[in-house]
Order: structure tokens, then C-alpha cells, then sequence
């Protein structure tokens, strides 16, 4: 009993992650840096949580997540492909964008710069831990779904392939007529939907929206993507690997045997370690980062 | 990113302003952008923009308090916004500035507490710009050391660094440092820097402090180092074109490493003007987004040490114009248009660079 508490919880904790990690994955993928993954949570989880308010309906709070997060990556991919700006900036900027833009929004909207008022999710009560709370979310299925779908995407279907020759090789994906631009702005639009559908996960799951709520787990969904080799399915085992830890810290609170920080580290650390190669080195698609002529 | 050609010796006087052109139309564009959505914003709050403007600048450049918390902010962005210049100059990103600062003026704070009480500051504050800069200096070779020896990409490993090293800062001050029911540490009693108010009255109340004088002689210094000496040539050459430098015989890695190191240094020892010019203890938190804005600097400032103190001080006064219009419109309006001029000056960089090329061509 306590075993299947324990993964619950932990998957609870994992599905923003793998949802996140999904679109991590596919833009990186197509040689896009995934740095805007923890703004494009933050603004999912607004624009779902606004959307879910004043429809009175989670769903149209998914589609309105769905917008926002898009809107947010193509900002993103039109300053980096149209314009060539630096994509490190531009994704450390649409972070900072976004922290700045939901206090400003959630003032104007709610006359309050911390929270939104209680708005609709799945399942009428605060989910809790429990088995039933978690089958009953609709998103965390979608969750699951999605890194099925993303990795059918990238590895069974044209587009895929194409998606992995706008990474790897650009110029020659260009040489034989694969548009690489409408593939990476394309990759870029559904990295911003899986993104903004995680930030909205948690928005609906506390029933409310609240400033800075996503509180880098962008970063650890882009850890994850990195220490999963941007692979669909590794990156999901990395997100429940990151998530077991965070459960089993939060179970373990009472009993202080390690300092919550030190869990806090595990992600990053991991991802540190596995760029450093010590054991078979996380090599990233050729082309990240650079924009092809 | 980097551009050197300002720098070449004996440029003709044309290629000089040229590049003077191409070095601030991207910061121009990028502040009426930022003027237009923020425009937009107020008007979305129902006020009036040239109120808010006015207020904007009243409450920063139009009273001396309001000017020195101005320079408070611009002395850690100054040195924030060179640790990340430095990096770009030889081709590295450091994303690491936010911990680095952090990481250097906890050190700072350490040694504060374990000195005795009482010394002057012209003794002490040597002894700090050293600890902070070691502080900062490790947290930033660290990266450094992963890229040049197993080739991790600094960007993200820095980006890993910055929580860790601050869930470690957070660790050490609440299991061992901090003062009971607070995120700080206990007070610093010794070596405490004078604020500016002790000279000139009228900055009274404000954060001010002697280390402002201190960001200048570092810009000064980074800009002698890049410009005037056999090493900092080798970083620049670095930046531009790795494989060459190390076809002309330079050590690559060990510019890398170094550099990183020296980066954070940078970094590091702006923690000395919270930790020691304002508040006198290391507080959880502190940099609060100075080492994230320092890239933003550095972008705007294009990576020359001039160009860095001048954004630094136009970036510091959107923070402290964002306290003084928050009565009227949230202050988070200027968190917003620090992002945009950020977005605006990165994409208009290589536009301008493409139209002025085409200009100068049909103009010849």
C-alpha cells in the first residue's frame, strides 16, 4: 500500500515533467535549444488557468494552455530563425518574459500579483495523493500519451525523420528539399503546446493559478532531456527517476535523513555528470543552436 | 555574437563610426520597441503613458536617493554584465553569473564573520574582493574545466550549476549560518564599506556604496586586459575563431578554463555590494535575478566594458523606475521590457549588421 502511494505520488510529480521533456525533446531535436521550456510552462499554466476560468471548463483551460504556450515558442523561433538572434538569449529572455507578464496580467485580470481566483479542474476535489484521483486526471494520461506519440513521431513518420535532419544535418536535409525552417518552427510550436499542456497540468491539478508556480521545473524537464540523450523514452525515465527522488524526499521530510536541498540537486547533478561523459558521454544533435542559411 | 572590429588598431576613422552604428542602432530599436509595448501595457491599465514615464524617470534620475538606488543596482549589474561579457568576448556563455555572485558573496560573508571585529575597511576590503572573487571564481572554472576537458557545453552545465550551488548556499546558511527565524546569516562586524551618503548627503537612505568604485576599476580593468594586453588578445582570438588560435599556437583549453574562472571571479565580487555595502550579512536569495539581467547587459552593452556600464545603468534604472510607477501601474511592467528590450536588441543585432553591409555597398 505504501509501495503504490509511493508511485502514484511519484508519477503525479512526473507527468508536468514528461510533458515538458516531451517538447524538450522534439525541438531539440530539430536543433532548436529547449532554454524557453520553463516560460513556456509558466505561460501554459496562466493562459490555461485564465481560459479555465471564464469558461467554466478545464478543457477550453487545455486549449487556452495549448494557445499561450504556442504563441510563446513561435515568439521564440521567429527571433531565432527569422531574425538569427542568439537562441541562448532569446530562451533566457522569454523566461524572464513570462515571470514578468503573468504578475503583470494576473494584477490586471485578478487585481492580485500572487494568485488567480479558485478556477475549474478535473475531479471536484484537491486531487490528493491517491490512485483514483490520478486515473481520474485526464492529463495525466495525455501525459503518458504524449511521450508515446512524440517518440512514434520522431522515429515513425516522415516528419520525424525530417525533424532529426534539421538537427543533425541541415545543409543536406536543405540539398535534398526538406524545408528546415518550417520543420523547426513547426517542432518549436509543439514544443510550446506539450510545455504549456505541463504548466496547465499544475495550474488545474492546485485549481488555481499562482506567480512563478512552475518554480524551474522547465529546467528540470530540459535536464531530462539532456540526461535522456534527447530520446523520448530515456527522457521519460529520467523525469520518473527525478520524480522518484522528489517523492521519496518529500515522503522521507519527517525523518531528515537528507537535506531537501541536496534532493533538489539530483537532476541537475545527473545532467552534469552525463554531459562530462563518465560513462558514454550525452552527445547533442550536431546542428543545436545554429540557425541554417 | 562577438564583434572585434572596433578594436582593430589604426581603423580608419569611416570604420570606427560604422561600427559605433552597428553597435547601438540594436540597443535603439530595442528600447522604442520596449517604449511602444509599454505604451501598450499602461494603456491596458487605463493610465496615461507620459504619466507613468514621467514618474519613471522623477523617480529614478530626478531625485538623489532615486539616483542612488540607481547605482546601487548598475555597480552589481556593471559586474554581472562583465563576468558575462567576458565569456562572450572568447565564445563562452556563462549563464552562471547568478550563482557565481551569490557563491562570492557568501564567501565574502564568511570571512567577514571570521575576521576581527572592528577593522577598517582599507584593510579588509582587499582580503573580501579576494574571497569573493575566489567564491565566484570556482563555481565558474568548474564549468570550465567540464568544456575544455570533456567538451560539456557551458550553457547548460552552468545553467545546472546555478541550482545546484544555490541549493547548496541555501543548505549551508539554514542548517548552519542563519540567524533564527530568518534567511540570513548573522551580522558582519567588521570592515563595513561606507555608503556614498557619508560623503554626499543628499544620497541619503539610499543602498549606494563605496563598491560602485570598485565595478569602475574593473570595467577599467577588463577593458585594459581585452584590448591592451598579449592574453586578453588570445581570448578575443579565441572567441572568434577557436580552430585557428589553436593552429596559431594557442592552448584553447586552458583559455577556456581561465576564462570561465576569471568570469565568475568578476561575477563573485559583485556580491561584495549587498553582502558588505548594504546589508552586512549574506541573506538566501540575494541576487534575485542580477546574474540572469547580466546577460541582458552584456547583449545591450555588445560586450565592450563601456557599453556594459551604460546598459547596466539603463537596466538599473527600469528596476528602480519598476518601484517608483508600481502605486499606477504593477511594477512587473519592467520586468516585462527588460525581457523585450532583450528579445529586440538580440533579433535586430543581425538585421542591422546585414542592412548596414548593404547600405555602405550601394553607398560606395
Amino acid at each position: 500500500m505504501i509501495l503504490l502511494a509511493f508511485i502514484a505520488q511519484a508519477i503525479r510529480i512526473a507527468i508536468p515533467y514528461l510533458l515538458a521533456a516531451s517538447g524538450g525533446v522534439i525541438t531539440e531535436r530539430s536543433g532548436l535549444i529547449g532554454l524557453g521550456l520553463e516560460g513556456y510552462m509558466l505561460g501554459g499554466a496562466f493562459t490555461g488557468a485564465l481560459a479555465s476560468y471564464y469558461s467554466g471548463s478545464p478543457w477550453i483551460g487545455l486549449l487556452g494552455a495549448v494557445a499561450g504556450g504556442v504563441a510563446l515558442a513561435l515568439l521564440y523561433a521567429v527571433a531565432s530563425i527569422r531574425y538569427r538572434a542568439d537562441q541562448v538569449v532569446v530562451g533566457i529572455a522569454v523566461n524572464l518574459l513570462v515571470i514578468g507578464a503573468t504578475r503583470f496580467f494576473l494584477r490586471l485580470a485578478f487585481h492580485s500579483s500572487a494568485n488567480s481566483p479558485r478556477i475549474p479542474g478535473f475531479g471536484a476535489e484537491q486531487s490528493g495523493t491517491g490512485i483514483t484521483a490520478l486515473v481520474g486526471n485526464p492529463l495525466v494520461w495525455l501525459g503518458i500519451l504524449t511521450v508515446v506519440f512524440v517518440a512514434w513521431l520522431l522515429y515513425r513518420t516522415p516528419f520525424g525523420l525530417r525533424v532529426r535532419a534539421a538537427g543533425e544535418h541541415p545543409a543536406a536535409a536543405i540539398s535534398v528539399g526538406v524545408r528546415v525552417n518550417a520543420i523547426r518552427y513547426t517542432a518549436a510550436a509543439l514544443s510550446g503546446a506539450f510545455a504549456a499542456l505541463g504548466g496547465a497540468y499544475l495550474a488545474l491539478d492546485q485549481h488555481q493559478f499562482s506567480a512563478e508556480m512552475t518554480a524551474g521545473r522547465g529546467f528540470i524537464a530540459l535536464a531530462a532531456t539532456i540526461f535522456g540523450r534527447w530520446d523520448p523514452l530515456r527522457a521519460a525515465l529520467a523525469c520518473l527517476l527525478f520524480a522518484a527522488a522528489e517523492t521519496l524526499q518529500i515522503q522521507l521530510q519527517g525523518a531528515q535523513v537528507i537535506p531537501s536541498q541536496f534532493v533538489e540537486m539530483i537532476p541537475y547533478a545527473l545532467t552534469i555528470i552525463a554531459l562530462a561523459g563518465v560513462v558514454g558521454r550525452a552527445v547533442p544533435p550536431a546542428a543545436l543552436g545554429k540557425v541554417s542559411e | 555574437m562577438t564583434t572585434a572590429t572596433s578594436e582593430m588598431p589604426a581603423a580608419p576613422p569611416s570604420t570606427r563610426r560604422a561600427s559605433i552604428e552597428e553597435a547601438v542602432l540594436p540597443a535603439v530599436v530595442g528600447l522604442l520597441i520596449a517604449a511602444i509595448i509599454g505604451d501598450i501595457l499602461i494603456l491596458s491599465f487605463g493610465q496615461n503613458p507620459g504619466t507613468v514615464y514621467r514618474l519613471l524617470i522623477e523617480g529614478t534620475w530626478g531625485n538623489a536617493y532615486g539616483l542612488g538606488q540607481v547605482l546601487y543596482k548598475a555597480t552589481t549589474l556593471t559586474f554581472t554584465g562583465l563576468a558575462v561579457a567576458m565569456g562572450l568576448r572568447a565564445g563562452l556563455f556563462n549563464i552562471g553569473a547568478e550563482s557565481q555572485l551569490a557563491a562570492g558573496g557568501f564567501l565574502a560573508a564568511i570571512v567577514g564573520l571570521a575576521l576581527p571585529m572592528g577593522l577598517p575597511s582599507i584593510v579588509t576590503l582587499p582580503v573580501f574582493i579576494l574571497a569573493a572573487a575566489i567564491g565566484g571564481g570556482v563555481v565558474g572554472g568548474i564549468p570550465g574545466v567540464l568544456k575544455a576537458k570533456f567538451g560539456a557545453h557551458e550553457v547548460i552545465t552552468t545553467i545546472m550549476l546555478n541550482f545546484i550551488v544555490l541549493a547548496l548556499l541555501n543548505y549551508l546558511v539554514a542548517a548552519h549560518l542563519r540567524v533564527e527565524d530568518s534567511l540570513h546569516t548573522a551580522n558582519i562586524r567588521t570592515g563595513a564599506l561606507p555608503r556614498l551618503s557619508n560623503y554626499i548627503g543628499a544620497f541619503h537612505g539610499s543602498a549606494a556604496n563605496v563598491v560602485i568604485f570598485v565595478a569602475i576599476a574593473t570595467a577599467v580593468a577588463a577593458g585594459w586586459f581585452l584590448f591592451r594586453t598579449r592574453r586578453g588578445f588570445e581570448l578575443r582570438a579565441v572567441g572568434l575563431q577557436p580552430d585557428a588560435a589553436e593552429y596559431g599556437g594557442v592552448n584553447v583549453g586552458g583559455v577556456w578554463w581561465k576564462t570561465m574562472a576569471l568570469s565568475g571571479a568578476i561575477a563573485g565580487i559583485g556580491g561584495l555590494n549587498f553582502v558588505l555595502g548594504y546589508k552586512h550579512y549574506y541573506e538566501e536569495a540575494f541576487a534575485s535575478g542580477a546574474g540572469y539581467l547580466g546577460i541582458a547587459v552584456a547583449i545591450v552593452g555588445r560586450n565592450h566594458p563601456i557599453g556594459v556600464v551604460i546598459a547596466s545603468l539603463v537596466f538599473a534604472t527600469m528596476s528602480q523606475g519598476g518601484l517608483a510607477v508600481n502605486a499606477v501601474v504593477p511594477k512587473q511592467m519592467v520586468d516585462v521590457l527588460q525581457a523585450v528590450v532583450i528579445i529586440a536588441v538580440a533579433a535586430s543585432v543581425p538585421e542591422v549588421r546585414r542592412l548596414l553591409l548593404r547600405s555602405r555597398k550601394a553607398g560606395q
